[in-house]
């Protein structure tokens, strides 16, 4: 018995396999993709026999236990049921759909999508944990939205797409909602608690909204009315699609959700008021509306709104039977509606067309999914010795002995059986009107049987809608009687699944519902007058004008908020900083602390006061771009001194370096950018900013000086001490950025790597804008290497290389590290750069640079792998000491592999953006690719 | 110390906001790199100023905190990979836009629209 977590990650695993698979021929790609669920089908079955004696598995993963996240999956009946129809009904669809798909048609993204949903389906049903539920529930509603829009050319697939994320998604943030309020009632977000306290949840003051959030929930993603109307647009999808999500699977996700909380918030007043209205008005609605659809698949569509509206109707009823039903129901609708669905694919796929009013009189043309497609909608119609009929009877029966609306309770089983009525004509319409009445009407190509193969699936569905409604308990006994166990929380009641219960009430309506319907159908014609005096209201036409008004709405409120002006944002962003950090501040009575300051020295005072008028100086005369320059760099090269002189030499090595790359690369910039800026803040501008940036400057200073002056508590004792026994280095900073937290700066030159790499991708593509001239209307000097430069730089270069070295092997037990290192080689090799030019540097030295990032990360994350492969955690580090004559003792440690990758990332970032700008001027600058 | 210290620290911030809310990009990316050695000082201060007590063991009696500089030294890498983005993208801007206005505002005359020369384009 394997682990439960393999259920649901075996698709998940499988989503990659037929993207692999799509160049191999259609039928290899179906069958790979078959083998992941279907081993999954396998494992699910395993378990059965477990189930069947009462058993429940589960099992979790703790993530961040303190608030309730784990990774839990249960297994019990329901669930059982539900992997069962998602695995078998999905492998189906994976036959049948490397038939129904066109050569065009990428079938390995279908597939990909296909499992996905299959992924996101099974975690819905096996979650054992509230907020894991609702994470895969919305898996499922992007899953179906890349679905339905799988023919994303067509405009219905795209509107029909998006209205079905819009609505599923609205109804998944109420679910949210009401899941986090449950949680928060219960206490607990584990789904067995929530069960086993339904007298909790149903006292609490909360209920009525959580019962209200949940079913909004259940309600969207079931196409309960009155937000049914984004499946019929659904139907804008490959049929394959809507036989697997809108016959067995994601619109059952409401139901499954409804059942699985059925302990927890049902059997109360306020549920069986929504949901048995709510469900009766989706059953008549859906049945209503479906027999006067022309579209094959949007009487299907109908007859699932119907048939979803029956099985809540059937949840909402709150007696144990009416679960049992539902549940039962819900087998016995995927069987049938699916196969319709299938049946109604292969009508559309041999015909080219899906309008009733042109197909006629294909049974001479199709026989065999002739007959299929007539025993599955006679299923669906309620014949008997079908299963539909029996599922059919349990609903009328409890529709009797319901008794929540007093002495109307009637009016249930009148309307009830008005639906069946219904029921009975459309699917006679289906029948009737598709494969006699007649001949076709102009249709594209002439009908003909589909392969062989294609129509397996159906006759699989179509033999399982005939045996389970003749032996019933013999097929699905079990696995209904442990599905309803499980929805119920507790023993099942007493039921019989035979067929024949004697001459009663049940019977009589199913008489009624079938003559009734057959004469319905006869006298269709007039009902199509009449239905043909109302306006048509067209809901997608509603629903789009409701998002047209949103969107222009939204619209306006942005154009206010977001006018492009990035002043406007940083002062709205600052100003709110302010008033929110400055209030704080008054809170603190003194500003002084209690530690002792280091007292001022004259060296410190001069640097002090340089730093200021270089800062003062910057601001001044920042539209003199060249001199601010040079004050911005006297600000750097200070605070670089400050590090120095406050003993944090790794921090002042670090500054200087950068300071020398990032002025190199503001001066390459300035070239490149209006070489004037032209005055242009207005006075009152100026003193507004003035007055923000004097507040802020003020409130940052006044932290910092409370701060300095407060005694530490500091985390860095740990580091301090282990240090040299665990890491292997005496300078803490260096242990800390390649050992304690090696995993962050992975996260750190991974992200210096796409900044660099962003940066290259932005400079390919430039259009630009090179002056001929200087800012006096002089034209610049030819580019003139000079002697001296180049000579000195070239000897340099050894030299600056070997202090790299030196500076990168000392890292670890002396201020230094792969950071200064890559800094002081980029240093040095733009000075190449600068000395030679382009050209020259071009046929001598031969870098890489992006692949020089790529192997960066790449050795960083393999030396932090390494560490598992002898047992330990991700980037621990192993360091020991060795005896060389003449050298003496040397340690290696594996941080020092870290500390290559560091190296490597840096050089290449750095080298990657400064080469690559620096050479736009020449003919070596990138240039667009045609793919680009 | 602190107090110096702490002064030079406002001076910085303020200094790098003002040049941030400028409406043009050069001057934009001159506010946020002097914000970013603001921002540099700031935290490695949250370790508290010592003297003489670099983080190296065996170098010194007492040792300087060495987690706020470990962060700052990525922090100040990361920060010249920022400024080279903002850079480029002021840059880019440009090319595409033909003007360095980050206030939202088109000019009214393309003076700064220089002749476009370089012949390679």
């Amino acid at each position: 018995m394997s682990s439960l977590i393999w259920l649901p990650f075996l698709p998940l695993l499988g989503t990659l396999i037929p993207l692999l698979f799509a160049r191999f021929n259609r039928t290899a790609c179906a069958f790979a993709t078959a083998a992941l669920p279907a081993l999954t089908l396998y494992l699910v079955l395993s378990y059965a026999g477990g189930i069947f004696q009462g058993e429940r598995f589960q099992e979790a993963l703790p993530w961040i236990p303190a608030i309730g996240l784990e990774l839990a999956f249960r297994l019990d009946g329901l669930a059982l049921l539900f992997s069962i129809l998602i695995l078998g009904i999905g492998l189906l669809v994976i036959l049948y759909a490397r038939y129904y798909l066109s050569n065009e048609d990428s079938i390995g993204k279908f597939y990909a999508y296909l499992i996905l949903f299959m992924f996101a389906m099974l975690g819905v049903v096996l979650s054992d944990n509230l907020i894991q539920l609702w994470f895969f529930w919305e898996l499922t509603s992007i899953s179906s939205f890349l679905l339905i829009s799988f023919w994303g050319h067509k405009t219905e697939a795209r509107k029909g797409a998006r209205m079905a994320l819009t609505v599923t998604g609205a109804g998944g943030l109420a679910l949210l909602a009401g899941l986090l309020v449950l949680g928060n009632t219960v206490g607990s977000f584990s789904l067995q608690d929530v069960l086993d306290n339904g007298d909790l949840i149903k006292a609490s003051a909360n209920y009525p909204i959580i019962v209200v959030l949940v079913l909004l929930g259940a309600f969207t993603k079931s196409a309960q009315f009155p937000f049914h109307f984004w499946l019929p647009n659904a139907m804008a999808a490959p049929t394959p699609v809507s036989a697997y999500l809108h016959s067995a699977t994601m619109v059952k996700a409401g139901i499954f959700l409804m059942a699985r909380f059925y302990p927890a918030l049902a059997d109360t007043n306020l549920w069986f008021l929504i949901v048995s209205l709510t469900g009766l008005a989706t059953f008549l609605v859906g049945a209503y509306v479906a027999l006067f659809q022309h579209d094959l698949k949007g009487l299907l569509a109908n007859s699932t709104i119907s048939h979803l509206g029956l099985i809540t109707l059937l949840l909402g009823m709150g007696t144990d039977l009416a679960a049992v039903a539902a549940i039962f129901h819900i087998i016995n609708h995927a069987t049938f509606k699916a196969s319709l669905f299938m049946a109604a694919g292969i009508i559309d796929h041999e015909s080219g067309s899906r309008d009733m009013r042109h197909l006629n009189g294909l049974w001479k043309y199709m026989p065999y999914t002739a007959t299929l497609a007539m025993v599955a909608s006679a299923s669906m119609a309620g014949v008997p010795l079908l299963n539909g009929f029996l599922s059919k009877e349990m609903f009328f029966t409890e529709t009797l002995h319901q008794a929540s609306l007093g002495s109307l309770s009637w009016i249930i089983p009148v309307l009830a059986t008005l639906g069946g009525v219904f029921a009975v004509a459309y699917s006679m319409r289906f029948i009737h009107d598709v494969f006699f009445n007649g001949e076709p009407v102009n249709l594209p190509k002439t009908p003909h049987e589909p392969p062989r193969y294609m129509r397996v699936p159906v006759e699989i569905l179509v033999a399982l809608c005939l045996v389970v409604g003749i032996v019933p308990s013999l097929i699905v006994g079990d696995l209904l009687l442990s599905a309803a166990t499980a929805t119920l929380n507790g023993p099942a009641p007493e039921y019989s699944l035979s067929i024949w219960h004697g001459f009663n009430y049940p019977l009589l309506m199913s008489v009624i519902a079938l003559i009734g319907g057959l004469f319905v159908y006869y006298a269709r014609s007039h009902l199509f007058k009449f239905q043909a005096q109302f306006p048509t209201s067209d809901p997608k036409l509603v629903f789009e004008g409701v998002m047209q008004y949103l969107s222009t709405k939204a619209a306006r409120i942005i154009a206010v908020t977001e006018n492009g002006s990035l002043q406007r944002y940083i002062f709205f962003v600052l100003t709110l900083a302010a008033i929110m950090t400055a209030s704080t501040l008054m809170k603190l009575n003194t500003t002084a602390g209690q530690r002792t300051v280091i007292p001022l020295d004259a060296l410190s005072i001069t640097c002090a006061v340089l730093l200021c008028i270089s800062a003062l100086a910057t601001v001044v005369w920042h539209r003199k771009r060249v001199v601010a320059l040079l004050t911005l760099s006297v600000v750097g090269l200070i605070v670089s001194l400050a590090f120095a002189q406050f003993s944090a030499p790794d921090l002042a090595l670090t500054q200087l370096s950068v300071e020398v790359v990032t002025v190199i690369l503001l001066i390459l910039a300035l070239f490149f950018l209006p070489q004037k800026t032209p005055k242009e803040s207005s006075p009152r501008r100026v003193v507004r900013d003035l007055g923000l940036a004097s507040l802020i400057g003020g409130v940052i200073g006044t932290i910092c000086y409370a701060l300095m002056t407060r005694p530490l508590d500091t985390i860095s004792t740990f580091f301090t001490a282990n240090s040299k026994t665990g890491g292997g280095g005496t300078n803490i900073v260096n242990v800390i950025l390649v050992d304690f937290r090696g995993f962050d700066t992975l996260g750190e030159i991974t992200v210096l790597g796409i900044a660099a790499l962003g940066i290259y991708k932005l400079i390919a593509k430039m259009r630009l804008y090179m002056p001929s001239t200087n800012s006096n209307g002089l034209p610049w000097s030819e580019d003139k290497y000079p002697l001296l430069l180049s000579v000195i730089s070239q000897s340099l270069l050894p030299l600056a290389l070997l202090v790299s070295a030196y500076i990168f092997l000392r890292g670890h037990n002396m201020p230094g590290g792969g950071f200064i290192a890559g800094l002081i080689t980029s240093v040095a090799i733009i000075q190449q750069y600068v000395a030679h030019g382009v050209e020259w540097i071009k046929t001598r030295i031969k870098l890489d640079y992006q692949i020089m990032i790529g192997s960066g990360i790449g050795i960083a994350t393999l030396s932090g792998l390494g560490s598992w492969v002898f047992g330990h955690t991700f980037l621990s580090s192993w360091f020991d000491y060795f005896y060389l004559p003449v050298i003496g003792k040397f340690e290696l440690a594996s941080a020092m592999i870290f500390d290559l990758g560091v190296f490597l990332t840096v050089v290449g970032a750095t080298m990657l953006i400064l080469a690559n700008l620096g050479q736009l001027t020449t003919s070596e600058r990138p240039i667009q690719k045609e793919h680009d | 110390m602190e107090g110096l210290y702490a002064f030079c620290v406002g001076l910085l911030t303020a200094c790098g906001i003002f040049l941030a809310l400028r409406g043009r990009s050069f001057s934009v990316v001159i506010g946020l790199t002097l914000l970013s050695y603001a921002v540099n000082l700031f935290l490695f201060a949250s370790g508290r100023l010592k003297l003489n007590a670099a983080a190296v063991l065996g170098e010194s009696e007492q040792y300087s905190d060495p987690l706020p500089q470990a962060l700052v030294l990525t922090a100040i890498v990361i920060g010249f990979a920022m400024t080279a983005f903002a850079v480029i993208l002021a840059m880019r801007a440009r090319a595409d836009l033909g003007n360095d206005h980050v206030d939202g505002t088109l000019p009214t005359v393309p003076n700064d629209l220089q002749q476009k020369s370089g012949g390679n384009q």
